[in-house]
């Protein structure tokens, strides 16, 4: 039960090429689509985004050690990359930055990175941090019910874990020896909040402790160190043995959201030193190191994945806005009187 | 056809879907060896097991929250809150999660689900054991909120709930329980939500109500009928949505409306009732719409001088009838 660290180096060579390339390629994916959200904000053609620039490496980890629309996952709104990986595409969720009828996350009635999607078992989820740590649990008991091999996978960031439901899903998934995958992203800020002041130590993955789980601390920047902690966590779920609390420290390399500008309550130091820690720019220097990837391959791979960008933006960009009217719809399945 | 308690046709309606359909399962405090505190879920875990009839932790956010996860994964799950009083931890998960999660999925997801609460006061509760605090969920779209008064309707209404697509609200008033008998009928049948009863009907006095207090205007309703005046009482048993066409008709045949509740009267049921009465049958009124309701203090105090000075007694609804009878 004790808390784990895992490195990348010891346990790098049983990753394979292909995986590896994967695994960057999806990070990178998931980087350029960011990217491009921030730059329809600022062009005012989207009201709002809220980033996951500088957490994709925890999230491909996960989302490839998933069985995607078997197992399930109720992400939080950072969770970008993972909702790419397990099948949702970046026209999906430019149609939803754009508010787009055919959004399939909420057929732009939510803001954007309110993330769900039936056909990929990623439950819809809503604005309140922590909710669906609990819908987890359910989700996992289900299908204890049924006896399906399925694991549940969630996340939250560190300052949701403050709240009671964090408390409430670890006691009842621990007491219950559900197949939850707990992921915090800890980024340190919960928007402008640091972490010494929303938690008294500094590692959530030491409560896990007290639930008697493992508790698995991870740098969420390394992205084979991530790989490797999905696996095990992943394999001990689906193999009946429960869940596991998985704490990724990763970096938020922007503001909260559109609307916060983090140089209110961070220095431009701690900003630019942040910026080192990208797990994207290490994981390709890493991958170059190994010899698994050139920099003509990222190059091309970059090149292939902005092409398929403009395309969806193109596409999304011409897709209609919802008709006014049905604001009425969907309330219940069958409309009131 | 036999002769039930409330409690025992709850109990009869969830133990027959629990038969027919293996997605339905309870969760809540004390529901498995105890059988609940009140008795509704008695015998059902030696039945159905510990997963079926689970044991929750003290924790009725977990309780609601892993109940819509459940649903959304193609369960019908139960959740029993063991007081209404003790359902504000679990209220984000209801009205932030379970009431929006068709609507904002744009009908992609849903949560099919019934949370099960006893409310209402008369049992020496006090506080935290006695409210009737329906009226907030009533606010809510997305929800469906029921009341059952009788044990015919509560069998046939928890089972509609439990094939109801949407998340189902169904309060069990708690003095009920065991005073109120009735004819239930075996096996399958239904009473759709969403639906007002004629319990009594007259031709002078529109009374709506809901719950035990539907009890209380009746036996108010007999006192009046030995002077001539006849009531009709109609029981909403749906608070969410009401049913307007029900309220209407009868309002517009009576020309003078009585709603009795047990819950304070601001913002609540009676309100909106009056309101819809005001807005589609102002033209047949032949008096104001009155209601009666209990105080506007925080919930229903102890010693028995104080709650029975809260409580709707049918002495209340009776002078109230009178007031409305001789305007």
């Amino acid at each position: 039960m004790a808390v784990t660290k895992t490195t990348a180096s010891r346990k790098q060579a049983t990753l394979d090429a292909e995986t590896l390339r994967a695994m960057y390629r999806n990070m990178l994916r998931s980087r350029l689509l960011d990217e491009r959200m921030w730059v329809l904000n600022r062009q005012g053609r989207a009201p709002f985004w809220i980033s996951g620039i500088g957490h994709e490496a925890v999230q491909v980890a996960f989302a490839m050690n998933l069985r995607s629309g078997e197992d399930w996952a109720a992400p939080y709104y950072r969770d970008l990359a993972l909702t790419l990986v397990l099948g949702m595409t970046p026209k999906d969720q430019l149609l939803s930055v754009l508010q787009r009828a055919d959004d399939p996350n909420s057929g732009g009635r939510q803001m954007p990175a309110h993330y769900g999607c039936r056909r990929y078992n990623i439950i819809t989820t809503g604005s309140p941090v922590g909710t669906q740590l609990l819908h987890a649990c359910g989700i996992a008991l289900a299908a204890r019910m049924r006896g399906e091999d399925t694991v549940t996978f969630t996340s939250i960031g560190e300052g949701g874990t403050s709240g009671g439901d964090f408390h409430e899903a670890l006691n009842f998934a621990a007491t219950h020896k559900l197949a939850v995958l707990f992921v915090v992203e800890n980024n340190g800020f919960a928007i402008s909040v640091p972490w010494e002041k929303q938690m008294p130590t500094r590692d959530v993955a030491d409560r896990a402790k007290a639930y008697g789980i493992p508790g698995v601390k991870v740098d969420g920047g390394d992205a084979i160190a991530c790989y490797k902690a999905a696996r095990e966590a992943v394999e001990r779920a689906r193999h009946g043995d429960g869940p596991t609390l998985i704490e990724a420290k990763v970096v938020r390399l922007t503001s909260h959201s559109s609307d916060d500008d983090q140089r209110r309550y961070r220095t431009a130091e701690v900003i630019e030193a942040e910026k080192a820690q990208d797990g994207l720019l290490r994981f390709r220097a890493q991958l170059e190191e190994l010899g698994v990837l050139t920099a003509g391959d990222a190059d091309e791979m970059r090149a292939e994945l902005l092409l398929e960008l403009d395309k969806a933006q193109e596409e999304a960009e011409a897709a209609p806005l919802p008709e006014p009217e049905s604001a009425l719809l969907h309330v219940l399945a069958e409309d009131l009187r | 056809m036999a002769t039930k308690t409330y409690l025992e046709a709850i109990r009869d309606g969830i133990h027959e879907e629990m038969q027919r359909d293996e997605r339905v399962f309870i969760m809540g405090e004390d529901v498995g060896a105890k059988g609940g505190v009140f008795g509704v879920t008695d015998g059902l875990q030696k039945e159905f097991g510990e997963l079926r009839v689970m044991d929750s932790p003290l924790a009725e956010s977990c309780i609601v929250g892993v109940a819509i996860g459940a649903a959304m994964n193609g369960m019908r799950p139960i959740a029993e809150i063991q007081f209404q009083d003790f359902i504000m931890p679990a209220v984000d998960q209801i009205v932030s999660e379970a009431a929006k999660i068709r609507y904002r999925s744009n009908n992609d997801w849903s949560c099919p689900m019934v949370i099960r609460a006893p409310f209402g006061g008369g049992v020496h509760g006090a506080l935290y054991h006695s409210q009737s605090i329906e009226a907030m969920f009533c606010h809510v779209p997305g929800l469906r909120v029921v009341v059952p008064s009788t044990p015919h309707d509560a069998k046939g209404m928890i089972v509609a709930a439990l094939r109801d697509p949407d998340p189902v609200l169904y309060f069990e008033h708690k003095r009920a329980y065991r005073a109120i008998k009735g004819e239930v009928p075996d096996g399958d049948y239904t009473v759709p939500l969403g639906s007002a009863a004629v319990v009594r009907e007259g031709d002078d006095i529109a009374v709506f109500s809901y719950g035990m207090m539907v009890h209380t205007a009746l036996e108010a309703a007999e006192k009046l009928a030995a002077d001539g005046f006849s009531c009709e009482v109609v029981d909403l048993r749906s608070l969410r949505p009401l049913d307007r066409e029900a309220i209407v008709r009868s309002a517009s045949k009576c020309g003078k409306v009585l709603i009795v509740q047990e819950a304070n009267l601001a913002v609540s049921v009676a309100s909106e009732v009056a309101a819809i009465v005001a807005e589609d049958c102002f033209d047949s009124l032949d008096a104001p719409v009155m209601r009666l309701g209990g105080p506007e203090i925080p919930a229903m105090p102890y010693s028995p001088p104080l709650e029975h000075y809260y409580l709707v007694t049918p002495d209340k609804v009776e002078r109230k009838l009178r007031d409305l009878a001789a305007y």
